[in-house]
């Protein structure tokens, strides 16, 4: 059984279809790459996997349980997913340490230590050892998505989801950035990416799925799919990126 | 002991509200004109009269209406002047809102962007054409909302004057109440009246902000 | 023939003064502690999904913001007592203060939380924390921050005006002032007097408040 089963996953905003029917397996230790046309409904997708956005119709599973719509299987769901935003959302009120400790604290009670220890641990695996005491508007851009990362690893998520990570920084901050996801990957965490960067995507996952008009396309190891597109929609996007 | 209906304590009430709303308007309408001058000597006036108008505007903001109301009532008529308590409610109430007013406006004076005074000043205009064309007219569109929500803050004000014996709609109720030993109905009454009177105010304040951020988006 | 102020008559009570502003320094805390509580607890249950509580708690802001505290004070101490509900002076005072500021602050409280952006809360949910966990964790302490100044003006406005209390016979600084003059017979000096101690009062609350916003707001840089 895979980690996380979405089935006939339907949403829509007022009268707009975002998603039209999204079936999708996501194995342990699988790095997926999302990608399509802005609007295709590549965020949407994520937010739903994460409980951030409800579903019109369809199944979620993760870890072999349904989500519900009690908030509680919210809970549930959202301990086994992580997830990782293009603008970050660090909490300006608590250090970059503070950041990853809050939750494992509150949330898995985790005691002061214990929690703290985690937090230590993943700063440095993100490289901002330190940085831990500073705030995140003393932090550059690249530094922040990094403790959002680390924030996000510190509750030991199963599945981790990053939303165009890099989309809302310096061309010179993307590849710090990157190579943590680059490392994680390597580490066999299992990762769902929406990314614009398809070099990175090729090199990196194992999986790619190309979204268009709230479907899944095509979907595939990424050099066959990128090497012969089979539908015209993908051939056409590959083929904007080139030129 | 006369039986009073319920219709009876809201038309006594009725009668003393148009005194409410009398003072309220003077009071308003008044005190908005002082603001208005207070407003031109506090950011026109030379330093000395500018900070004479802060000490005033702080004065009013750090003490209650109240004690402002007592020392018109009482001081007045040592330097000779007598005053009623409809005299000594509706200056205290002026100044009072006076103050706040030009509190108010100093701030959407100050509001309009820097750039605005600048560019205004390269066109060659003096104090009074930059005040006249370019701040005032954009500060004003920002102060409507803030100066109709304090038009609430002065009816309410109001009901202080009652304490100096200016018989308006709360101390009408507070006589209507010791006559008629239903303080709980009177009193009830009393609050509804002043919401009637407030509230509308209130809503068209919260329209017109409503407003204003949706243009400026 | 001219009046001759004479302050020094206030003199041999500076006694009631100083307990006028004890009761009233006690009323404005009790109004601001409980008052501002209650105004977070407004502003949550505003916030809340239930429409039902957030509409009572919406007619209670209404209410309180369109009528004189005077006339709410009369109505607690006057009025509930035919309901059955009978409060002492100060109680009476307090309550009045609390309900009226909690109004206030439920609408300023309110405010920030609005300004604290959606990613912020979307953030704390994918970390798995529950509402209570996300408000109290990450939208409250920024959103009080954001609105802090507004709160202490409130404050403070609130603290002035507990002087109308005195016609409950709360025996405040007001009703101090007003049973010395009663006395004396100095009014004028007395309430200029009594004005003075007013604005250093809010001066100082003022002051107080800042430094407690500070202190709550500051950022702490530990090793
Ligand atoms: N909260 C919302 N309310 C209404 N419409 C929305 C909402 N969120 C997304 N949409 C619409 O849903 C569609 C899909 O949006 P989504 O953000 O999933 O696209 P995307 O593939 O992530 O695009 P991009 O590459 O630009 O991020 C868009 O047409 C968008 O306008
Ligand atoms: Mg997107």
């Amino acid at each position: 059984m895979s980690l996380v089963e979405l089935h006939a996953i339907h949403k829509s905003f007022g009268a707009v279809q975002v998603l039209k029917g999204i079936d999708l397996k996501i194995d342990e230790g699988q790095v997926i790459a999302l990608i399509g046309r802005s609007g295709s409904g590549k965020s949407t997708l994520l937010r739903t996997i994460n409980g951030l956005e409800t579903i019109d119709d369809g199944t979620i599973m993760v870890a072999g349980k349904k989500v519900g719509d009690h908030d509680t299987d919210l809970l549930d769901l959202r301990l086994n997913v992580g997830m990782v935003f293009q603008q970050f959302n660090l909490f300006p009120h608590y250090t970059a340490l503070e950041n990853v400790m809050l939750s494992p604290q509150v949330v898995k009670k985790q005691s002061k230590s214990e929690a703290r220890a985690i937090a230590e641990e993943m700063l440095v695996k993100v490289g901002l050892a330190d940085k831990m005491t500073h705030y995140p508007d003393q932090l550059s851009g690249g530094q922040q998505q990094r403790v959002a990362i680390a924030r996000a690893l510190a509750m030991k998520p199963r599945v981790l989801l990053c939303d165009e990570v890099t989309s809302a920084l310096d061309p010179e901050l993307v590849n710090e950035v990157l190579a943590v996801v680059r490392q994680l990957a390597e580490e066999g965490m299992t990762l769902v990416m929406v990314t614009h960067e398809m070099r990175f995507a090729r090199e990196v996952c194992d999986t790619l799925v190309f979204m268009h008009h709230g479907r899944i396309h095509e979907k595939g190891a990424p050099e066959a799919v990128f090497a012969n597109p089979k539908t015209p929609e993908l051939a056409n996007f590959v083929g904007g990126l080139a030129g | 002991m006369p039986e009073f209906t319920l219709w009876d304590i809201v038309y006594n009430l009725l009668l003393a509200a148009r005194w409410t709303v009398l003072l309220s308007l003077v009071a308003f309408v008044v005190g908005g004109v002082v603001a208005l001058l207070l407003l031109l000597v506090r950011t026109a006036g030379s330093r000395w009269a500018s900070r004479l108008v802060r000490g005033y505007v702080e004065l009013f903001q750090g003490t209650p209406l109240l004690m402002q109301l007592f020392i018109l009532f009482f001081g007045l008529p040592l330097i000779g002047i007598d005053v009623s308590p409809w005299i000594a409610a509706m200056l205290g109430l002026t100044l009072f809102t006076s103050a706040f007013l030009t509190e108010i406006w100093r701030g959407c004076v100050e509001s309009v962007n820097k750039g605005q005074w600048e560019a205004s000043a390269t066109l060659g205009m003096n104090f009074t054409q930059q005040m006249r064309y370019i701040i005032l007219p954009q500060a004003l569109r920002i102060g409507i909302a803030p100066t109709v929500g304090f038009s609430v803050q002065v009816v309410k004000g109001t009901a202080v004057t009652s304490i100096i014996g200016f018989v308006e709609l709360t101390k009408a109720g507070s006589m209507i109440s010791n006559a008629t030993y239903a303080p709980f109905t009177v009193y009830g009454c009393v609050a509804v009246l002043y919401f009637v009177i407030c509230y509308p105010l209130s809503l068209y304040a919260r329209r017109l902000e409503g407003k204003l951020h949706n243009v400026s988006r | 023939m001219a009046y001759q102020f004479d302050f020094g008559a206030i003199l041999p009570h500076w006694k009631l003064l100083l307990d006028g502003v004890v009761l009233t320094t006690e009323l404005a805390a009790i109004g601001a502690v409980a008052g501002v509580g209650l105004g977070i607890l407004g502003a949550w249950a505003r916030s809340a999904r239930t429409p039902v509580i957030s509409q009572i708690v919406g007619i209670y802001v209404e209410l309180i913001r369109n009528t004189p505290f005077l006339v709410q004070l009369f109505f607690i101490f006057f009025g509930l007592p035919a309901v059955g509900i009978k409060l002492s002076e100060f109680q009476a005072a307090s309550l009045a203060m609390i309900i009226n500021l909690g109004a206030y602050s439920t609408e300023i409280v309110r405010a920030g939380i609005q300004a604290i952006p959606q990613g912020q809360i979307e953030a704390a949910q994918s970390l798995a924390m529950n509402r209570v966990q996300v408000f109290r964790y990450i939208i409250i302490r920024p959103a009080l921050k954001k609105i802090w100044p507004a709160l202490s003006s409130q404050v403070v406005i609130v603290m002035l005006g507990s002087s109308v209390c005195s016609q409950i016979a709360a025996e405040e600084l007001t009703f101090a002032a007003n049973y010395i003059q009663g006395m004396n017979f100095r009014a004028f000096e007395v309430y200029f007097v009594t004005t003075g101690m007013y604005l250093v009062m809010s001066i100082v609350l003022r002051q107080i408040l800042k430094i407690f916003g500070n202190f709550l707001f500051e950022r702490r840089h530990h090793a």
